[in-house]
């Protein structure tokens, strides 16, 4: 993993279409500004994983689904 | 064309009917091809099946049935991934994991499935910013759950 280190104000550049700056940084939170194609999905980390464990969860099966299920009257 | 299904054995797909999510859905990266299969006298809920992978089946419904008040604003670059011109082309269901009973089941509301009609693109949107979440009660009262 690259490391670098930069200060308030600076931006690093990945590739031709992504750069990513510090906006501000305050104790331990650091406000990033990412600009990128729109195409290029950007995610909270934690949130995206939440967002697998419940697929993977909602994918489980259940025995005896239709029965769960209730019919339209 | 035929496949196998998780609910409904091996059955009989259109091919214009297969939603393409171009992207997989997150944590199945690689399904891209998903068929939404009606359930026997059920209207209210379908199963998002996967094309190549027999057991992979999602139960899905509208989000608008439970949650009158689901709203949220499609990024541009889902507008665009999905290739929306025309807003009456937009479809919305969300994924449920299923419990034992309805009443303990939940909808996955912070991420929604949305399809476009015109094109049967779909993809699964992560909302950043939203006070949705994954694992949303379907029902507030007990009592409705179920209910005949």
């Amino acid at each position: 993993m690259l490391v670098l280190t930069r200060k308030t104000g600076e931006a690093i550049q990945i590739g031709e279409d992504i750069e990513i700056s510090v906006v501000s940084v305050k104790g331990d939170q650091v406000k990033l500004g990412i600009n990128a194609p729109k195409n290029f999905e950007i995610h909270r980390k934690e949130i995206y994983l939440t967002i697998q464990e419940e697929n993977a969860d909602a994918s489980k099966g259940i025995d005896n689904l239709f029965n769960i299920l209730p019919k339209k009257q | 064309m035929k496949i196998k299904t998780k609910y409904h054995g091996e059955i009989d797909v259109k091919e214009d009917g297969v939603l393409n999510f171009e992207q997989g859905i997150p944590g199945f990266a690689v399904e891209k091809k998903f068929v939404l299969l009606p359930l026997p006298e059920n209207d209210l809920f379908h199963i998002l099946q996967s094309v190549s992978t027999p057991q992979l089946g999602f139960v899905v419904t509208d989000p608008f049935l439970f949650t009158k008040e689901f709203d949220f604003e499609l990024d541009q670059g889902s507008v665009d991934t999905l290739g929306f011109t025309d807003e009456k082309n937009v479809k919305v269901l969300t994924i449920l994991t299923m419990k034992e009973t309805l009443h303990d089941s939940t909808a996955n509301l912070q991420a929604p499935i949305v399809i476009n009609l015109a094109n049967n693109k779909a993809k699964q949107v992560i909302l950043n910013d939203s006070n949705y979440q994954t694992k949303h009660l379907l029902f507030a009262q007990p009592e409705q759950a179920g209910k005949e």
